[in-house]
C-alpha cells in the first residue's frame, strides 16, 4: 500500500509504483506462458475431429444405451479383483509405509543425517510415479495379473501412507514420550507405549483415505493388463462394444461412491 | 541419598543453564526447589535423570554414579527415579490403568508389555495406588476423560509404581487451580512420607512450598543462591532470588483455611 | 462392578475392547480373516513367472543406475513439453473456471439452484477416474493433448472448486458481513470481503493442482491422450528399460522441483 501525492492531493494506491509493475509484469509472462501451451496443444490437434466432436459423442451416446444389462455375470469376478487388488495393496503398502514413516520422521528416526534422507527418497519416488505406471512396468516384469496390480498399487500407495504418517508422528506430544522414557522404559517399549497411541488415529485416517482412493485407481489397472474391471473395460472398448462400456463406467461410478460412503463412515467412527 | 557434584549443563545455544551445582539430598527428605522461569530448575531435574545430558559433573543415586552409565544401565536406574510432570504427560488415548501400568515397563519385556500382561502383583499394586488416591473407579476410563487434579494423580501413581528411591517433581501444580494444587502437593508429601521417599519438587508457587516441605533450595540462573528451611525464607533471600519486589505479601505461614480441605 | 479395593486385589486386568459388543467385535475378527482368506485365495500367483521376471525387474533397478536418455532423446522431448503444455494449459483453464463454480457451490454466499449446479459438477468430476474420462475424450476427439488437456481441466475443476467452496465456507464471516454492512453489492462484497482471506490459499491450491496435474499427463499418454506417457509405454513395450528409466527420472525431478517450488510459493504467500 502507498500514499502519493498527486496535484497536491493524497492519492491512496493498493500498491507502490514498483509493485504494481512487477504484478503485471507477472500476468504478462503469465498469459505468454498460457498462449504459448494452448498454441502448442492446437498445433498437435485436428481441428476438423474437434468439429465433429459433438456428433461423434452424440453418435456414441446413442449406441451405449441403454448398457447392456446381461454382460454383469461375467462383471462379477472382475469386480471382486478390483476390491482385493484396492484392499490387500494397502494393506501390504501399509506394512511398509510404517517403518519407512518411523525412519523418516525427525524424532524417531535412528540417523537424520544418513537414514531420513534414504526414507525420503522412498517416499519422493513412490509418490512422483502413477500406479499405472507402476502397473506397467510391472506387468512387464512380472507377468500380466491381479498379483502385478496390487504390487503397483502397493508401491505407489507407500510414499501417501508414509508422508502424512510420518507428519502425524513429528506432531507428537513430546512430553508424554519423555514421561515414558523415564520410567526406565526400553526403545520399543516407548514406541509402544509413548508414540503409538499418539498416531493411531491418524493410521486409522490414513488407511481408510488411500483405500479409497486405491479403489478408484484399481478400476483402470485393467488398461495395461493388471487385472480387474478395466481389463474388460480394455476389451469391450477394443471391440466397440459401447453397451458395455457404458454398463462398466456406471459399474465403476458406482464402486466409487461406495467407496467414499465406506470410508466417510469408518473416519466418522474412529474420530 | 541422592548427590549431585559439579552438575553444569550447557546447551547448544551457548546457555550456561546449570553452572557447577553441588547438592545432597538425604533419605526421606522433600525439597522444594525455588527460582525465576529460566533458572534451570527443569534442566536440573532432568539431568538427574538424563532427560537432558549433563554436560559435566555428577549425579549418584545410592552410590551409583549415573552420568557415566550406558543406555541399558540407565534404563534400569531410571527405575529407581519416578518423575512427575506439569502437565501431567499422560498418555492421552491409554486408559487410566494402562497410564499407572507403564510404570513397570523398565521391569517388564516388550511382548509382555506390549500385550498388555503385567504380573498379576503389578497389576494389584495398580489397583492400590490407584485406590491410596481415590481413583479405583476409573481404572478403565481413558486418560483424556479425567480432570487435571486426576490425572496429575494418576501420575503420581505411575511415579510410585516404579518404587523407586527418589521422586523428580517438575511444577506438579502449575496447570491445576488453587485447590486443587495444594491437595496434590500435600498427596505427594505424604507419600513420600509413607514411603521414606527423597524428592525434589520444582516449584514456582513460594507459598505453597513453604507450607509443605522441610527444605527450599533457591536457583538463579544455574547457580544455588539459597538453602535452608523454609523458616528462613525472607524478604532478603527472594529478592535475591527473584530479584526486588515487594515480597510482604508472598511470604506466609501455613494457614488455617487449609484444613478444610484436607479431608 | 464394584469399585472397592478387595474385589479388584487378585483379579487379572484386561485392557477394555475397542469393540463394546462381544458378538459384534468377533463377526467383525472373523468377517476380515474369512476375507483375508478368500481374497488371498483368488490372486493365484504365477511364481515360476514372477521368478524368471525377477531378472527383468534387477535388469530395470541397472537401468536405473544406468539411464539411456540419449537414443530417444528427442521422443523425450517432445513428449515431456507435451505433458508440461497440458499441465499448464489445464491448470489455467481449470482455475478460470474453478473460481466461479467454488463461489457457485459455497452455500453461505450462493442460491439453492446455483448451488446445487455446481454441487453436482464437483461430484462428477470427482467421481470420474481421469483415466476414464480420457479414453473417452480420445474417443471423440481422437488422439492428441486436445483431449488430456480438457481431461486436466476437467479434474482440476473437480479438485479447486470443492477447496474453494470450503474455503469460503469457513473463512471468518465477520469480516464479509462488515464489508455487507457498508451496503456493497455481490461482485465489491467478493473482491473486498473473500478474496483478501482466500486469495493466498487459492495460490497455494493452484501450485499443488499444477504438481497434480503433470503427475497425471505423464499417465494420460497410456491411452493414447498426449504427453511423456505414449513415450514411455513405448519404451516399455519395446523393452527399453534404460530410456523407460531415463523418462521416470525426468519426471520424478520435475516433480521434486513442482513440489520445492510450491513449497517456496506457498510460505511466500501465507
Amino acid at each position: 500500500m502507498a500514499i502519493s501525492t498527486k496535484n497536491g492531493t493524497k492519492v491512496w494506491q493498493r500498491r507502490d509504483r514498483n509493485g504494481q509493475l512487477k504484478v503485471w509484469a507477472m500476468w504478462l509472462v503469465g498469459t505468454a506462458i498460457f498462449m504459448w501451451s494452448w498454441q502448442q496443444i492446437s498445433d498437435a490437434t485436428t481441428w476438423a475431429f474437434f468439429w465433429d466432436a459433438p456428433r461423434i459423442a452424440a453418435d456414441i451416446g446413442g449406441r451405449a444405451m441403454p448398457p447392456r444389462w446381461g454382460y454383469m455375470d461375467k462383471l462379477w469376478a472382475p469386480l471382486w479383483d478390483t476390491l482385493n487388488i484396492a484392499t490387500l495393496g494397502t494393506v501390504l503398502a501399509l506394512m511398509m509405509a510404517v517403518p519407512v514413516a518411523f525412519l523418516a520422521a525427525r524424532n524417531t528416526t535412528p540417523s537424520a543425517m544418513f537414514i531420513r534422507p534414504i526414507a525420503l527418497l522412498i517416499i519422493v519416488s513412490s509418490r512422483s510415479i502413477n500406479s499405472l505406471i507402476w502397473a506397467l512396468l510391472l506387468v512387464k516384469i512380472i507377468g500380466p495379473g491381479i498379483f502385478a496390480g496390487l504390487i503397483a498399487i502397493a508401491i505407489r500407495s507407500i510414499g501417501f501412507c508414509a508422508k502424512l504418517l510420518y507428519e502425524a508422528i513429528e506432531e507428537i506430544d513430546e512430553s508424554q514420550v519423555e514421561a515414558i522414557a523415564a520410567t526406565g522404559a526400553g526403545r520399543w517399549q516407548v514406541m509402544a507405549y509413548g508414540i503409538l497411541p499418539q498416531i493411531m488415529p491418524a493410521f486409522a485416517g490414513i488407511s481408510v483415505f488411500r483405500w479409497d482412493i486405491n479403489l478408484r485407481e484399481s478400476t483402470v489397472l485393467g488398461l495395461v493388463g493388471a487385472g480387474g474391471i478395466g481389463l474388460q473395460l480394455q476389451g469391450s472398448l477394443n471391440t466397440l462394444a459401447w453397451p458395455q462400456v457404458s454398463l462398466i463406467l456406471i459399474l465403476i461410478l458406482l464402486a466409487v461412491v461406495v467407496s467414499e460412503w465406506v470410508s466417510a463412515k469408518v473416519r466418522g467412527a474412529i474420530i | 541419598m541422592l548427590r549431585l557434584e559439579q552438575l553444569t549443563k550447557i546447551y547448544k545455544t551457548g546457555d550456561k543453564a546449570l553452572k557447577a551445582v553441588d547438592l545432597e539430598i538425604p533419605k526421606g527428605q522433600v525439597l522444594a526447589l525455588i527460582g525465576p522461569s529460566g533458572a534451570g530448575k527443569s534442566t536440573l531435574i532432568r539431568c538427574i535423570n538424563r532427560l537432558v545430558e549433563p554436560s559435566s559433573g555428577k549425579v549418584q543415586l545410592n552410590g551409583v554414579e549415573l552420568t557415566s552409565l550406558g543406555s541399558s544401565a540407565l534404563r534400569r536406574e531410571r527405575r529407581r527415579m519416578g518423575m512427575i510432570f506439569q502437565e501431567y504427560a499422560l498418555v492421552e488415548r491409554l486408559t487410566v490403568m494402562e497410564n499407572v501400568l507403564s510404570g513397570r515397563l523398565g521391569y517388564v519385556g516388550f511382548f509382555r508389555s506390549f500385550l498388555r500382561k503385567f504380573p498379576q502383583s503389578d497389576v494389584d499394586e495398580a489397583f492400590r495406588l490407584l485406590d491410596r488416591v481415590g481413583l479405583l473407579a476409573m481404572a478403565d476410563k481413558r486418560a483424556d476423560e479425567l480432570s487435571g487434579g486426576q490425572r496429575q494423580r494418576v501420575g503420581i501413581c505411575r511415579a510410585l509404581i516404579q518404587n523407586p528411591s527418589v521422586l523428580l517433581v517438575d511444577e506438579p501444580t502449575a496447570s491445576l487451580d488453587p485447590k486443587t494444587s495444594r491437595q496434590i502437593m500435600r498427596l505427594i508429601v505424604e507419600l513420600c512420607e509413607e514411603r521414606k521417599l527423597a524428592a525434589i519438587v520444582n516449584i514456582h508457587d513460594v507459598a505453597l512450598a513453604q507450607m509443605f516441605v522441610q527444605r527450599i533450595v533457591g536457583l538463579q540462573s544455574g547457580a544455588i543462591v539459597f538453602d535452608g528451611a523454609p523458616a528462613e525464607l525472607d524478604e532478603d533471600v527472594l529478592t535475591r532470588i527473584y530479584g526486588a519486589e515487594d515480597w510482604s505479601e508472598t511470604i506466609q505461614k501455613v494457614d488455617e483455611d487449609d484444613e478444610e480441605d484436607a479431608a | 462392578m464394584s469399585a472397592t479395593l478387595d474385589t479388584r486385589l487378585g483379579q487379572p486386568w484386561k485392557k477394555p475392547p475397542f469393540v463394546k459388543s462381544a458378538a459384534l467385535r468377533w463377526t467383525m475378527i472373523i468377517g476380515a480373516l474369512l476375507y483375508l482368506v478368500l481374497a488371498l485365495n483368488s490372486i493365484d500367483v504365477n511364481w515360476s513367472r514372477v521368478y524368471r521376471g525377477l531378472d527383468r525387474g534387477w535388469e530395470f533397478v541397472i537401468a536405473f543406475v544406468n539411464p539411456d536418455f540419449s537414443s530417444r532423446a528427442n521422443d523425450i522431448k517432445v513428449g515431456l513439453t507435451e505433458s508440461v503444455v497440458m499441465a499448464l494449459a489445464s491448470t489455467v483453464v481449470g482455475i478460470a473456471i474453478s473460481i466461479p463454480i467454488g463461489l457457485g457451490a459455497a452455500r453461505n454466499i450462493s442460491v439453492l439452484p446455483v448451488y446445487l449446479v455446481c454441487r453436482s459438477v464437483i461430484a462428477l468430476s470427482r467421481a470420474l477416474n481421469e483415466i476414464v474420462v480420457a479414453i473417452l475424450l480420445v474417443a471423440i476427439f481422437g488422439f492428441g493433448p486436445l483431449a488430456g488437456f480438457i481431461t486436466l481441466s476437467f479434474a482440476t475443476i473437480g479438485f479447486l472448486s470443492k477447496l474453494l467452496a470450503e474455503e469460503i465456507e469457513d473463512m471468518d464471516r465477520v469480516q464479509a458481513e462488515a464489508v455487507r454492512a457498508t451496503g456493497a453489492s455481490w461482485l465489491q462484497r467478493y473482491v473486498y470481503g473473500i478474496h483478501p482471506q482466500v486469495i493466498p490459499r487459492l495460490i497455494g491450491l493452484s501450485i499443488y493442482r499444477l504438481d497434480i496435474n503433470f503427475r497425471e499427463s505423464a499417465v494420460l499418454g497410456i491411452v493414447g491422450a498426449g504427453g511423456i506417457g505414449a513415450t514411455l509405454n513405448t519404451a516399455f513395450d519395446r523393452y527399453e528399460f534404460d530410456t523407460a528409466a531415463a523418462i521416470l527420472l525426468v519426471i520424478i525431478a520435475i516433480v521434486m522441483v513442482l513440489e520445492y517450488l510450491s513449497g517456496i510459493i506457498r510460505a511466500r504467500v501465507q
